[in-house]
């Protein structure tokens, strides 16, 4: 038998470290392929759906026509408001005509028709509403920034190029070459968008004007309704399981319940939130009431499981303690054991939120994804929310909404990365150990 | 203490605001995911140049558009169901069986459909007898019914380009589907002639089921992996075929025209695809498009009946409107549906 040393490791020692360093080994190529895989997501997110956030504006200043707008020039709103916006199209083109000519810009072959389509038809509506707001207008000059069109602002983002824009039914290059030369004499200009997370959604005639305004406040009413109904319920329901129900079948049933529910698609809840809220109870279809009653629903049991392990984990001698000087049972509970457990309540909460925010396939069915124009005034008017603008989005025919659906996942996950590092750091800053 | 307080007052607010929830003023349309670009474009138009709200626009589907609009009266049902394909008698029975008793069948205009491959691939000149020799389950050879195993278009036809077929077809549960199936697969199998051929070597009872079994005899499709069924939109049909560049795919005319800078449309019959050749009747793959309007919601939700008069106005529907301008075939009778909306005419019972 050979003698044995500390120095020389013998067989049975050397397998035992190569399997550990097997091991490391392997859970490093598991941690750089799932990171290679994040940042590859990332990367083709970000290039995609940056571009969203820039966009290419038409600045000139604009005569607003007495002979187009008021033709008695009675200034009478009736009459003011039978003008469409085909109307005040009208008056932008002849605008971005006359400041063409007036800054000598070679037209190219360029027909009127082809100058106006350069104008995104959203501003003509901007343009009837400033007006119509302020009637006084009428006859003056002001200065106005519209939007470029989708096939123009494509062009700044390398979306459509002279080749393609040969081939398109909807520009041409002798329109992308006007537009160079627009943006050599600053009239055309290529800025932040802020308009995409203020502006409602728009047709698939007009890509450019598509922006996530109503879908962020409908996402963020829904919130609202969530936390307002699934904190209190599921703390409470949480207290009274953990602290007060007793331990039974019926209880035991009621656990193994509330895990299967946390587990069910969520589309389930879809379902029953249209039979319950909508068909049953008559409230209204696409309305962030019923969408974040439906999120509650499904959050709910995300919150319990979390919320009665933060329970648990407060040690018994603080209960015994707390009974011990004569406190009641609801007095320990409210006074003692709730306040040491509600920093993993908020994390399970904040988490449970995080969840029900990039949730889409329940408001499928409630009528979420909708395309909504007006801002929604309450809780029962229509709204969409984040996750399904971008579903309808990806569903659109012109390529202009591709990069709009990307720029709204970095908006969703901008929102995510915000709500679970408040958790995280919520859970650092009020951890106890005991 | 203070949670229950909470619960218990944030209950009574929604169950307050519950009841005295406002009446709906916004026209609630959904159905037809092809019809849904048309009606966005109107609904936005619509929102800007009038008083009344901006009409909430959904798609889903066609049969699903419908049957909401059967599911009854009242705010929490929809005002309008967009249908790409006309509206069924089992939609009818269910919306009787609901109340909902007064529909109006409106048609505003057709949907051409096109087949397009990649834009720097080979042209494409189809007829329907290609487009069903390549791809139906079974073809003709000499008179005798055998499985088809056609590997290149030049296989089919000598004409075509001796490239492998390839094609993204719309699923089953697409309105597009039923058209491709009577407009091009069917027709298809009449011109090669094997129409007669299956339809003597039929065993149906009657004539009937002979012609049932005939027709589903030539619209079934291969399953050796050359003709692939997308369920999703057309947005998927075209990255498929980014990704497989040899590939046929078919799409909506709108569709195409907004990304002509993608596709190259395949002619049929030797006519291209276009709004005159459609509107003109040479181009035949096309459908008719409609919505369904609940008239007995007519006075109750505001701004119904002009966004229905101003779907159909001349700006928006015409030969010159916006629509027409996205892709949409006018309907040549459009005179007509402005004038039986305007008198608020009822859909006569399906023949």
């Amino acid at each position: 038998m050979k003698a044995s040393s500390l120095l020389t490791q013998d067989p049975r020692t050397k397998k035992r470290n190569s399997a550990e360093k097997r091991f490391r080994g392997l859970g490093l190529t598991a941690i750089v392929i799932a990171l290679a895989m994040l940042v590859w997501l990332l990367i083709s997110i970000v290039t995609a759906g940056s571009p969203a956030f820039r966009q290419a504006f038409l600045t000139f200043p604009v005569l607003v026509d007495q002979t187009i707008v008021d033709k008695a020039g009675t200034r009478d709103p009736a009459l003011l408001s039978a003008v469409t916006t085909l109307g005040y199209g009208k008056l932008l083109a002849n605008s971005l005509r006359a400041e063409i000519a007036a800054k000598g810009i070679d037209l190219g072959d360029l027909k009127p028709k082809e100058i106006a389509q350069m104008i995104s038809e959203e501003s003509a509506a901007t343009l009837r509403d400033l007006v119509l707001a302020d009637p006084s207008l009428i006859g003056t000059t002001i200065p106005f920034t519209a939007l470029a069109s989708g096939r123009i602002d494509g062009f700044y983002k390398g979306r459509v190029t002279m080749e393609t824009a040969a081939l398109d039914k909807n520009t041409s290059p002798a329109q992308l070459i006007l537009a160079d030369r627009l943006l050599d004499a600053d009239i055309l200009s290529v800025k932040f968008n802020t308009g995409f997370v203020t502006m409602p959604d728009a047709s698939d005639k007009r890509p450019e004007a598509a922006g996530l305004g109503i879908a962020v406040v409908g996402s963020f009413m829904m919130m609202l309704v969530v936390l307002l109904l699934s904190l209190p319920i599921g703390v409470a329901a949480s207290i009274y399981l953990e602290e007060f129900a007793p331990k039974n079948r019926w209880t035991d049933l009621i656990e193994v319940n509330i895990a299967n529910l946390a587990a069910v698609p969520s589309i389930v809840y879809g379902i029953l939130g249209l039979a319950i809220f909508i068909n049953f109870a008559g409230l209204p279809q696409s309305a962030p009431i019923v969408g974040g009653m439906v999120l509650t629903l499904m959050t709910l049991p995300r919150i319990i499981i979390p919320t009665r392990a933060a329970l648990k984990a407060v040690p018994p001698s603080i209960r015994d303690a707390a009974l011990g000087v004569g406190a009641s049972k609801l007095q320990t509970v409210f006074h003692h054991v709730l306040p040491l457990a509600m920093p993993g309540i908020l994390t399970g909460m904040i988490i449970g939120l995080a969840q029900a925010l990039g949730e889409s396939a329940p408001l499928l069915l409630i009528g979420m994804v909708a395309f909504v124009r007006d801002f929604p005034g309450g809780l029962f008017d229509p709204a969409t929310a984040l996750p399904v603008q971008v579903y309808s989005w990806t569903t659109r025919g012109d390529p202009g909404f591709v990069e709009r659906a990307s720029g709204a996942i970095i908006v969703l996950l901008i929102f995510l990365v915000v709500m679970n590092a408040t958790a995280i750091y919520l859970r650092r800053k009020f951890e106890r150990r005991w | 203490m203070s949670f229950t307080k909470m619960s218990c007052s944030v209950l009574a607010i929604l169950a307050a605001s519950a009841m005295t929830a406002s009446a709906r003023d916004q026209v609630q349309i959904a159905g037809s995911s092809t019809v849904l670009p048309y009606a966005t474009i109107v609904a936005e138009a619509f929102g800007e140049n009038f008083e009344f709200g901006t009409p909430v626009v959904e798609g889903g589907g066609s049969g699903a558009g419908r049957k909401r609009l059967c599911e009854g009266l009242g705010e929490t049902t929809i005002d309008i169901a967009n249908s790409s394909s006309r509206i069924k008698q089992s939609d009818v029975d269910l919306c009787a069986a609901n109340g909902v008793t007064e529909i109006m069948e409106v048609r505003f205009g057709y949907d051409g459909i096109v087949f397009a491959s990649d834009v720097a691939g080979a042209d494409f000149v189809f007829t329907p007898a290609d487009l069903w020799g390549a791809l139906a389950a079974e073809t003709v050879k000499d008179g005798a019914v055998v499985a088809n195993t056609a590997k290149t278009w030049a296989d089919v036809n000598a004409a075509l380009p001796a490239q492998d077929i390839m094609a993204f077809v719309p699923g089953t549960k697409h309105g597009t589907r039923e058209v491709f199936d009577i407009k091009v697969l069917e027709q298809g199998c009449k011109d090669a002639g094997a129409y007669d051929i299956y339809l003597a070597a039929s065993t149906g009872a009657d004539d009937d089921t002979k012609k049932k079994e005939t027709i589903a005899k030539c619209i079934a499709l291969r399953t050796d992996g050359v003709s692939v069924d997308i369920d999703g939109d057309y947005t998927e049909t075209l990255s498929r075929i980014d990704a497989n560049k040899m590939a046929i795919g078919v799409f909506g005319l709108s569709f195409y025209e907004n990304n002509t800078d993608k596709l190259k449309v395949a002619t049929m019959n030797g006519v291209s695809p276009s709004v005159e050749t459609i509107s003109a009747g040479d181009y035949p793959v096309s459908r008719p498009l409609f919505f369904y309007v609940k008239k007995q919601h007519i006075g109750v939700i505001p701004g119904l009946q002009e966004y229905i008069s101003f779907f159909l106005s001349d700006e928006m529907a015409g030969p010159d409107g916006a629509l027409a301008d996205y892709g949409l075939v006018p309907d040549p009778e459009l005179a007509a549906t402005q004038a039986a909306v305007a008198a608020g005419t009822l859909m006569g019972p399906l023949e």
